[in-house]
């Protein structure tokens, strides 16, 4: 059918042809989906007129390096992406820990219950977030924990999914391995560290990776819970941003760029065990 | 599974030709379960104390009167009813399913269809793959700042390319009827990268042989596609179906930057609702109860697709 259209039916006569028009279509559609991005850097370095004209430019005018600087004397920027980096981090390092043990249990040791404990932190995988949402802040609430450091990064640092990819993973690990440090005397817990851990590294930083990007995104938690520059994340300074400073749109654009650099950078630098943790995970399917 | 009992009798080693190694041995098997609670531990204590309790905290606080500052007072389910005739909860239910169940498909074709591109065994194609994953790569808040930029009226870069082809644009996210489609095409930008991945690791795990079978069968690119490709790429499929719909129900972020849930209540989704009950209204207990309805409508979703995947969903060939 497809090849009823003469087009097409020429296309498949000539693969030269038919490749151009494949890379020519990657170009394509990679310049489209790049545009919101590189927009978001051109805006950010033009002039407040620029910027603010009724009719907006695509290209700088004028170059405006020192919108940096600005940007971060406008808001707390810098306390901003501190804290942000304390909050993700924070979780990031505690949910792998805690996720790295209890794999490591669900993995290799036998105990009563352990299919049915299991079923249980599977089920949780569905409960939304929200659902847990407003009893988390009443709890932290009630433990004194609104706008410090354990009310943010505790309720965040706990959940399923890094027992399930660790564990998924865990199973991989050949047993004649643990067996041999067994016969030379080593515990479990030495095992753990010296034969367990080590194989896993690119498997626990993937979970680290990918918790650590979900939090930098994560909104509604730290808008709850923090209520001063002291705690407040770079995704919520954002929002201060556009209340305090009307649309100031270089401003604004510069700080959300900044808040965004990080993120792509460690993006970049990780994204081979990213896509490879995706696929080993049996993500990808099969 | 032999129940571990701990009676003199099975904790004796049981003595075989092969001596002490083989056969159970109750005594290491007692250590073991403690071991595991120990490394159980921590992960356990955090999910009893932050996911499970609040679970069910949220089913009690949903029957209770409560804005936090004065004492709770049980209600039963009157929560529950007061959904009834709240016309912003239906129109927040409604937003957040015609969200869902336009953005999920569209974006479930957009990756599957660049992830097929891609697979064409393009020499540059992880330069393309980086490129095209760094939107899912940014901070939603951010982003979201930029599309609002794009999306101004009259002026805009949406409209003045939609001017190009001659065609006026509407107004955007200050229209009723636009809002919602801009917020979806901002999301669908923001989230197929993920697909996308997802897609290409289940395409190359597609062995060659089939194709070429299918080729020597004389089948069309198209018959290709849906008796091989598709098939053996249901699981990504479903998988990826699954996790955009529970997403999905759960959009804030990009309505919260881009809409504020406006013009009215075009835009205002069930969790940004749930939001201002809980922490602009201080009504928790009603909060609680429609975080409820939330978690009822993902279960209930979630369960439909996995009785699905037993008739769709192929594992094996």
């Amino acid at each position: 059918m497809t090849s009823d259209v003469p087009a097409l039916a020429a296309l498949r006569r000539s693969p030269v042809a038919a490749r151009r028009l494949l890379v020519f279509t990657c170009f394509l559609v990679t310049a489209v989906t790049l545009t919101p991005i590189v927009m978001m850097v051109l805006v950010a370095f033009q002039s407040d007129t620029e910027s603010m004209a009724a009719r907006p430019s695509l290209w700088p005018g004028s170059w405006h390096p020192e919108n940096i600087g600005r940007a971060f004397d406008l808001v707390p920027l810098g306390r901003y992406l501190l804290n942000t980096i304390i909050f993700a981090g924070g979780t990031a390092l505690l949910e792998t820990a805690t996720a790295a043990l209890a794999a490591y249990a669900f993995a290799r040791l036998r105990f009563r219950g352990r299919g049915l404990l299991f079923g249980v932190y599977l089920t949780t995988l569905m409960i939304p977030s929200q659902v847990t949402l407003i009893p988390q802040f009443i709890l932290v609430a009630k433990m004194h924990g609104v706008d410090t450091w354990p009310g943010m990064i505790l309720p965040h640092a706990f959940t399923a999914l890094g027992v399930f990819l660790l564990r998924q993973f865990f199973l991989g690990v050949p047993r004649d391995y643990e067996e041999a440090a067994r016969l030379d005397g080593a515990n479990r817990w030495q095992t753990f560290i010296r034969i367990i851990i080590p194989l896993a590294v690119p498997a626990i930083a993937t979970l680290a990776v990918f918790k650590f990007i979900s939090q930098w995104n994560n909104l509604l938690w730290p808008l709850v819970i923090s209520n001063s520059d002291s705690t407040r994340t770079a995704a919520v300074g954002l929002q201060v941003f556009q209340s305090t400073n009307g649309t100031q749109w270089n401003l604004l654009l510069m700080a959300a760029a900044i808040t965004t650099v990080p993120l792509i950078v460690l993006f970049f630098l990780t994204q081979r065990w990213f896509v490879k943790g995706i696929t080993m995970s049996g993500l990808g399917g099969r | 599974m032999a129940a571990p009992t701990h009676t003199a009798a099975t904790a004796a080693p049981r003595r075989t030709p092969h001596g002490p190694l083989r056969g159970p041995r109750p005594r290491r098997h007692g250590s073991e379960t403690l071991a595991a609670w120990l490394f159980l531990l921590p992960s356990l204590a955090g999910f009893l104390v932050f996911t499970a309790g609040p679970v069910i905290a949220a089913g009690v606080i949903s029957l209770l009167d409560w804005n936090l500052f004065s004492p709770p007072r049980f209600i039963g389910l009157d929560n529950f009813a007061r959904l009834g005739p709240d016309d912003t909860f239906w129109s927040a239910l409604g937003n957040t399913a015609y969200f869902t169940f336009v953005s999920v498909p569209l974006t479930l074709l957009v990756s599957l269809g660049l992830a097929l591109l891609l697979n064409q065994g393009l020499r540059r194609m992880a330069v393309f793959r980086s490129l095209l994953l760094l939107p899912y790569a940014t901070i939603t808040v951010a982003v979201a700042f930029v599309w609002v930029w794009l999306y101004i009226p009259h002026d805009g870069l949406v409209n003045a390319v939609l001017g190009v082809f001659g065609i006026d644009g509407p107004a955007w996210l200050i229209s009723d009827d636009w809002a919602m489609p801009a917020l979806i095409v901002m999301s669908v930008w923001k989230s197929f990268g993920f697909g996308m991945v997802i897609f290409l690791a289940g395409l190359q795990a597609i062995p060659q042989q089939l194709y070429e079978a299918a080729k020597v069968d004389g089948a069309s690119p198209w018959r290709t596609f849906r008796e091989v490709t598709l098939p053996l790429l249901s699981p990504s499929v479903f998988f990826t179906v699954v996790t955009s719909i529970i997403g999905s129900f759960q959009v804030f972020d990009q309505a919260l930057v881009m809409t504020d849930g406006g013009p009215g209540t075009s835009t205002t989704t069930l969790v940004m609702y749930i939001y201002r009950t809980g922490f602009e209204n201080y009504e928790q207990g009603y909060a609680a109860a429609q975080s409820m309805v939330l978690f009822a409508f993902i279960v209930v979703i979630t369960a439909a697709q996995f009785l699905l995947q037993r008739r769709l969903v192929h594992y094996d060939l």
